[in-house]
């Protein structure tokens, strides 16, 4: 598929950081087809530590999480060399501007305001998984 | 047997029945009965307190002396009540405006509250009224002795019955005069007993002259031909006729005695109207037969019969002596109804502009606060009554009970009258100062001490060289005639000039001084009485109502205290018993304080409580000086510094106030934002997914499925958020009808689902009828069951219902049996949103609760998290009965 841009036999892995079941149900259905191999963590609590043990190619990190805000777990990321550079896309439902530049501030990648548009998420998460390899 | 063995028990009983007829006036009064006590009649029987046993027993005297003359006494009081009553009113409206206490008092007050002008006028009343007692325990104890069958008693043996009778009224006083603090409150008892004597004192003196003229004198027609035709002196120099008047007026106004039962005692300004007629007709009864017992004593009695006697001596000598003893207890009245009453007005004086302001300096400027005020100050009174009599008695003895006794009556007229001028000027000209008062007063004094009071006591003060060539030969100093004004009447010549030069002081000291604002404000309050409420109010700054009421309470007592502060408070429209400062509260209250403890002192102590000024012995005594104000401005000052500092504490808190509201606001924008877009999010999402082409039938039906489970979601929050927000708003309406509780139970379970969930319920616990909103309390339950649903942690999820049935509630337990909820997390979770754990196994937006907690206030019960039940559980409290609407809002 056009978003795997090095080698069909090597599916890239993006991590869904997300609590809701109907949302987490419709990113792995959407980033599948765009040639990801999306997998689940259904909480913040252990969310960094999942993600540094085996680093996947990019997250999606939502905000409003139980157990530990996304904030809290980009910071996280953000602090441990492992997941330094992880690209971050992070989704909120909040829809406030301070999210968006809190976000930023603490190191995500991309930030995008739920609803989303699906073609939107896949082109975004597109775009930072190419960046890495553009430096 | 003969009247003289009645006489010890005729005294006394007369006294046990003054004693008597006071207590029950009092308690008469106390109950609210018996209002003609206080009625102008009992008023105008007071006045007679002027007739003392000087006039009773002495006109006759003077009358054989003096002839006529003895007439002007009486005339002298008479044109002021008929022709100057009106001058009287401004008086008693002043007084009582000022609540004020005692002549003294007036004066005080009158010039800024002067602490010295008070003490001097008291000073000047005391030497004046002292040789009065005196005069009064004299005739007392000469009229006892001579009815008791001696003639020419020796002092010794009068002194024990003086003595006794001075502590008999010391305590009739102390009993009936001090029992109310506040000397306006008057004294019903003491002036019911005094109008009583006033009528046995006519009686008496009526039944003597009614005797004298039929008996002695053969009848109307006879007595008038013997009165012509005796040696009675006829002609009278118009001079001393006209001095002596009007002595006897300016003494009527200003003897503390008259001051006190004229003005202070007066409990209606109405009452001048018949004591103005009323007491002139009493005086004209009084002097009817004066000169008939006169002539008849003069031609009857031994040439060296006292005069003085008559009234007792002729009965006596004509065998009458129940007639003798009437005319006893006649005089008998006459001497106690003065002593009584000077002894009490003195005492007030003494207490309020001497005792009190002394000790208050010696205190310190905690004095009004840290001491009981009002203990002292009736101590202090009691203890200058006491003085007052036994000052009298020991003038009486130093004076070895000597004929100049019987001169002392115009002298000490003369005396007091130099309080006129200042007393007349401060009523009805603004202009006099208390520098000009003071004036006056002290050159008054010092002009009548040298003319008239030092020359009474014969050689012994005044040596004879300097009575006939003046001090160190200097003739126009010499005491009987000043200024070279020879030829005159001796009093007439005191009088007189005393007055002029007096007036003159006044005037004079006056105009060169400059009155402080206080004195303003008293002299515009004085002069204008009749034409405003004019105030003399202090500032209204710094004052601190609880202080003031410390104070007060210690003052007035603190039944009294409150009610006056709880009266203002009402006034104000407060709730409850402190009133705001406002000038017209404080000038009240100084006024209310001035009646217990004198204009003076109650301002010092106002000040000292509002801590306007520095205390010095100043401050106590000379109140409201310039010092005083610029004081006041610099505390004023501190104050507007004060003031800005609260304003800005209270802006910093509302500000604060605000920053954490604007924060909860967005937290909860935040907080429905997402609520909201979460569901959207997977609408949109899926809904996107079924527009592609190449999904399976199954997929198309899931996702379908999911957008459809989604939307009622996002119906369900909005209709929450709806349910809620109108809940809160108290804007819901409830459907009141008879519901049964296993009913609801039912109706709960059925719509929240019981899948995998074993419910345990008690059947006939259940079995009651409420009367409520059904629809509401299933509601609840529901959530509740939704709640145990979704969290309960257990195995084999578990719950039970228990009911309690109270009086007029019904207790309903719903409990699980999971692990429960963190003690910290127990009331978060009546929060709005609050949802512990997972959203994905909650599935609703965490209003349950919040909505729960709401409905249940509407029902008038509540729903608590309820502890140490081993899983979740909550207690439902309802009511059997759910009240009206009607009754809730009034109820709220």
């Amino acid at each position: 598929m056009m978003g795997v841009q090095d080698g069909p036999d090597r599916p890239r892995r993006v991590a869904l950081v997300e609590d809701e079941p109907n949302i987490r149900e419709a990113l792995r259905f959407i980033l599948s087809r765009a040639g990801w191999r999306p997998f689940v963590i259904g909480d913040g609590a252990t969310a960094a530590e999942r993600l540094a043990e085996d680093p996947p190619d990019a997250a999606i990190l939502d905000v409003m999480l139980p157990g530990r805000s996304g904030f809290d777990v980009l910071r996280a990321l953000r602090a441990d060399p492992a997941t330094a550079a992880l690209p971050v896309l992070m989704l909120t439902a909040r829809g406030q501007d301070k999210d968006r530049a809190l976000a930023l501030a603490l190191g995500a990648d991309d930030f995008m305001t739920k609803p989303f548009s699906n073609a939107e998420v896949v082109e975004r998460l597109d775009t930072l998984a190419r960046a890495p390899q553009a430096n | 047997m003969t009247a003289q063995s009645f006489v010890v028990p005729a005294a006394l009983g007369y006294g046990a029945l003054l004693f008597a007829i006071a207590a029950l006036a009092e308690a008469r009064a106390r109950q609210g009965r018996a209002r003609w006590l206080r009625g102008p009649w009992v008023y105008t029987l007071s006045l007679s307190v002027y007739c003392t046993a000087w006039t009773f027993y002495g006109a006759v005297g003077y009358a054989a002396r003096s002839g006529l003359e003895f007439a002007t006494i009486y005339l002298g009081p008479t044109l002021v009540m008929i022709g100057w009553w009106w001058g009287l009113r401004k008086l008693v409206r002043i007084a009582r405006v000022q609540r004020i206490t005692s002549i003294a008092d007036l004066v005080s007050s009158r010039f800024g509250k002067s602490g010295p002008l008070g003490a001097g006028v008291t000073l000047l009343a005391l030497v004046g009224t002292m040789p009065y007692i005196a005069l009064q325990l004299q005739s007392l104890t000469v009229s006892f002795a001579v009815l008791g069958g001696d003639p020419r008693p020796a002092f010794e043996d009068l002194q024990a019955f003086a003595l006794w009778a001075a502590a008999g009224l010391a305590l009739f006083t102390i009993l009936f005069g001090t029992r109310a603090l506040d000397a306006s409150e008057r004294h019903h008892g003491v002036v019911t007993a005094i109008a009583v004597e006033a009528i046995v004192k006519l009686v008496a003196l009526v039944a003597v002259g009614l005797f004298v003229t039929f008996e002695v004198l053969g009848g109307p027609g006879p007595a008038m031909a013997r009165i012509s035709a005796s040696d009675l002196p006829a002609a009278v120099a118009p001079g001393r006729w006209v001095g002596i008047m009007a002595l006897a007026a300016a003494a009527f106004l200003t003897l503390p005695r008259m001051f006190h039962v004229a003005v202070v005692e007066n409990a209606d300004e109405g009452h001048l109207r018949t004591a103005s007629w009323a007491f002139p007709l009493y005086l004209f009864a009084m002097s009817l037969f004066v000169v008939p017992i006169a002539v008849a004593g003069l031609e009857a009695l031994p040439p060296d019969a006292n005069p003085d006697l008559f009234v007792l001596t002729l009965p006596m000598a004509a065998g009458r002596e129940w007639l003798a003893l009437l005319a006893f207890l006649g005089g008998f009245s006459a001497a106690t109804s003065m002593v009584i009453v000077a002894a009490l007005a003195l005492a007030t004086m003494v207490s309020n502009h001497i005792v009190v302001p002394m000790w208050l300096w010696s205190q310190g400027g905690g004095a009004a606060l840290s001491g009981d005020v009002r203990r002292t100050t009736v101590l202090s009174r009691r203890v200058a009554i006491g003085a007052v009599l036994l000052l009298g008695w020991a003038y009486w003895r130093a004076s070895d009970g000597g004929e100049a006794l019987a001169a002392i009556g115009l002298v000490s007229f003369v005396g007091v009258a130099q309080i006129l001028p200042a007393l007349l000027g401060g009523i009805f000209w603004r202009g006099g100062t208390r520098w000009g008062a003071a004036a006056g007063l002290v050159t008054g004094f010092a002009v009548w001490s040298w003319t008239l009071f030092l020359p009474s006591f014969g050689d012994g003060i005044v040596p004879a060289a300097v009575m006939v060539d003046g001090p160190f030969a200097m003739g126009w100093l010499r005491p009987t005639s000043l200024f070279g004004l020879s030829g005159m009447d001796p009093v007439v010549h005191a009088f007189v000039l005393s007055m002029l030069l007096n007036s003159f002081a006044f005037v004079a000291v006056s105009l060169v001084t400059f009155p402080t604002p206080l004195e303003r404000l008293q002299g515009a309050a004085f002069t204008g009485v009749f034409e405003s409420r004019a105030s003399g109010a202090d500032d209204a700054r710094g004052a601190d109502p609880e202080a003031l009421m410390v104070m007060a309470q210690r003052l007035l007592g603190p039944g009294r205290a409150q009610a006056f502060f709880r009266g203002w408070a009402a006034r104000q429209g407060q709730d409850g018993y402190l009133p705001d400062p406002t000038p017209e509260f404080l000038m009240a209250l100084e006024r209310e304080l001035a009646g217990s403890v004198g204009g003076a002192t109650a301002d010092a102590m106002m000040a000292q409580v509002m801590g306007r000024r520095a205390i010095s012995v100043a401050d106590l005594v000379a109140v409201a000086d310039e010092t005083a104000q610029v004081l006041e401005q610099s505390h004023a000052l501190q104050l507007k510094t004060e003031e800005a500092e609260r304003a800005a504490r209270g802006l910093r808190d509302a500000n604060a106030a605000l920053t954490r509201l604007a924060r909860q606001k967005d937290a909860f924008l935040g907080q429905i934002s997402h609520e909201l877009r979460t569901p959207m999010t997977s609408i949109r999402a899926f809904a996107d997914i079924l527009m592609s082409n190449d999904l399976s039938d199954a997929e198309r039906a899931r996702y379908a499925g999911t957008v459809h489970d989604e939307a009622m979601r996002l119906t369900r929050l909005l209709d929450d958020l709806l349910d809620l927000s109108v809940l809160e708003n108290g804007q819901v309406r409830l459907n009141l009808a008879e519901a049964r509780l296993d009913a609801v139970i039912d109706r709960a379970l059925l719509a929240a689902g019981t899948h995998g969930l074993a419910v345990r319920r008690d059947p006939v616990d259940e079995r009651v009828t409420l009367f409520t909103d059904a629809d509401r309390l299933v509601q609840v339950f529901a959530n509740l069951v939704t709640n145990v649903r979704k969290y309960c942690d257990a195995e084999s999820p578990e719950l039970r219902f228990e009911v309690r049935r109270r009086d007029a509630e019904v207790l309903v337990d719903v409990v699980d049996n999971g692990t429960g909820i963190a003690p910290a997390d127990r009331t978060v979770i009546f929060e709005k949103f609050a949802r512990l754990g997972d959203h994905a196994a909650a599935g609703g937006a965490g209003l349950g609760l919040a909505i729960s907690r709401e409905i249940m206030e509407r029902l008038g019960g509540g729903i608590a998290y309820l502890p140490g039940q081993g899983g979740t559980a909550f207690r439902v409290r309802l009511p059997r009965r759910v009240a009206p609407a009607g009754h809730r809002e009034a109820a709220e």
